[in-house]
């Protein structure tokens, strides 16, 4: 049954992927293209009879399942961006501050330390801000922040294995720091990247939503964000599918993801628990 | 002990002096001039002068950082560009709409949730557990943005239960307009259940199999003593230590709340300051977070060790 319900979170990713990726190579539907319903363009409720109505339409007669698309790809570039920029400095400074310890352990601690104590969403805007805003800036403000769980989990992994006999035997027969550090520990630490990554995936995409909504986000383009936000003001006239379009666009990725982490998790690390 | 407590207040030192540097270099370094988006694109250049003066931004860039730590020494972080008030007087009137935004629903979440995860251990691995934590899995995977969105269109637009905003009210002492303040409580412990139900569940889990458990069960205790009276209370540790770091952040309010519903409290502050470049303020406030996170990061430490014996502060 779990197992069954993993392959199928599997799935709904690679799903999701293969929109991405189709994006990408500029294969998906332009979601600018509008449906002119009797000659004008605009709200019209979801008609099952066509593809591109499917969800509807929104103020300018664009379709939402199309937006939809196009706001996947979006969410799926911030989600591996900021994982692409988190993973290798919170694997890298966490692992070097286990195994040496000492000054530069210290150093890593501080550094942590100082980012986690200043509120999530002033760093992000700020440093969007300082970038100008738009969606490789949000990467990077996402990225340099999310690193710190990853870091202080592998520093603690790396601190536990790194006065394990295997390691002694290793360094008694010779080998290289290098050696120690990649060939040897890393290895049995690396499970806690991948769980991570996926999390990181799934957090990024819902902090894109909320930074689009607030104005600092995604400015060009299209976005769940920018939908969401567009279907605020449509709800309090009764236009719901947008807001349905993109609730459904988001649930299953994000569920899909929740599912994989916890499967990764149960496969790879027996232990750890949440 | 106390020298422990030393040692630790002693390294907010240099953590609130890396935070001093990071917030200095994002906003006055690098971030937009003030003085630009108070006084326009064209103002003459004695009018910047006169304004940059004023506001101790003509001094070299090494100077305005040593009055910044002179302003976290003195805790005085001075008047905000925007309205003039002092930031101590805009932040405790913040915090007060925040505290009361925050608060109830922290406190109401902790209780529920406790004793859904319990419930749901206490049945563990049947249908009812499965069924509770694929829901539970279903309601961490919708947008915060989505919960606050349908909730104040169904409940207080459609159906009128609660007022949509509390724009135009005036008094936010405790106790008066709370009915602001039911929805947003509401939408806060429903969004909160999904996650921390799932979190207390796996603590519960870790804790009943252990081998005190097993004890118990040997001496004839039934399920249900076992559970109240051996795993609730060793649970409670990592539950305490999990909460007690999140309560400074109970002052910086949920600032999408405080936006959807008109609140101005300290999140809502935030939002505004960074929008309007309002240094002062937002240099204060994220000293003020940085101290209150040390902090309670120091007291959860300190409860560990007093609730659990066998940790050892060193």
């Amino acid at each position: 049954m779990k197992r069954k319900l993993t392959i199928v979170c599997f799935i709904i990713v690679m799903l999701y992927l293969l929109v991405a990726l189709l994006g990408v190579l500029g294969l998906l539907p332009d979601f600018q293209t509008r449906f002119p319903i009797d000659g004008v363009a605009g709200y019209h409720p979801p008609d099952f009879s066509s593809i591109p109505m499917i969800f509807g339409l929104d103020q300018q007669g664009r379709s939402v399942f199309y937006l939809a698309l196009a706001g996947t790809q979006t969410a799926l570039t911030i989600g591996f961006m900021v994982s692409a920029i988190a993973i290798p400095i919170g694997v890298t400074l966490g692992s070097l501050a286990g195994f040496y310890g000492g000054k530069f352990d210290a150093f890593v601690v501080w550094l942590y330390t100082v980012v986690i104590s200043v509120p999530y969403i002033l760093t992000v805007i700020a440093i969007s801000w300082v970038m100008g805003a738009g969606m490789f800036a949000i990467c990077i403000a996402m990225g340099m922040i999310s690193w710190v769980s990853l870091c202080r989990l592998t520093r603690g992994e790396f601190i536990k294995h790194r006065e394990r006999d295997y390691v002694m035997a290793a360094r008694v027969m010779g080998a290289s720091d290098a050696r120690l550090i990649f060939m040897h520990i890393l290895p049995n630490v690396i499970h806690l990247a991948i769980i991570s990554g996926s999390l990181m995936v799934l957090s990024s995409m819902k902090s894109e939503v909320i930074l689009t909504y607030l104005g600092v986000g995604v400015d060009t383009g299209a976005s769940w964000g920018l939908m969401i936000n567009a279907a605020q003001g449509e709800l309090a006239s009764g236009k719901w599918w947008q807001l349905t379009g993109v609730v459904l666009a988001m649930f299953f990725i994000i569920y899909a993801l929740n599912v994989i982490a916890d499967a990764l998790r149960d496969a790879l690390d027996p232990k750890l628990n949440d | 002990m106390l020298a422990y407590i030393a040692r630790r207040l002693l390294y907010l030192i240099p953590t609130l002096f890396g935070v001093a540097v990071l917030v200095f270099v994002l906003f006055s370094v690098a971030g937009e001039d003030p003085v630009r988006i108070l006084l326009g694109d064209h103002a003459s250049p004695e009018a910047i002068a006169l304004q940059q003066a004023k506001w101790g931004l003509d001094k070299p860039l090494l100077a305005q950082f040593g009055d910044f730590l002179v302003q976290i020494v003195t805790f005085d972080y001075g008047n905000s560009y925007a309205s003039g008030e002092p930031l101590s007087k805009m932040f405790s009137d913040g915090a007060v709409v925040s505290l009361s935004l925050t608060l109830p629903p922290f406190l109401m979440s902790l209780c529920i949730n406790i004793l859904l995860a319990m419930l749901i251990a206490y049945y563990r691995n049947s249908w009812f557990d499965r069924f509770a934590t694929a829901i539970a899995v279903m309601a961490m995977s919708v947008s915060y943005l989505v919960y606050i969105i349908s909730l104040q269109y169904l409940l207080a637009f459609k159906l009128d239960l609660f007022p949509v905003t509390a724009a135009g009210a005036t008094d936010w002492s405790f106790g008066s307009s709370h009915y602001y303040f039911v929805l947003p409580w509401l939408i806060m412990v429903l969004a909160a259940m999904g996650p921390d139900v799932r979190i207390y569940r796996t603590v519960f889990l870790d804790e009943i199999d252990a081998d005190y458990v097993r004890t118990a069960r040997a001496k004839g205790a039934s399920e249900r003593t076992v559970l109240f009276k051996h795993v609730l209370k060793n649970a409670l540790i990592p539950i305490i230590t999990y909460t007690v770091v999140a309560i400074p952040f109970l002052v910086l309010g949920a600032f999408l709340m405080e936006r959807f519903f008109g609140l101005p409290g300290v999140g809502d502050l935030l939002i505004k300051s960074i929008n309007n470049g309002d240094y002062p303020v937002l240099k204060g406030l994220t000293m003020y977070i940085a101290v209150g996170y040390s902090l309670f990061n120091l007291l959860s430490d300190i409860l560990y060790a007093f609730v659990d014996p066998r940790v050892k502060l060193d």
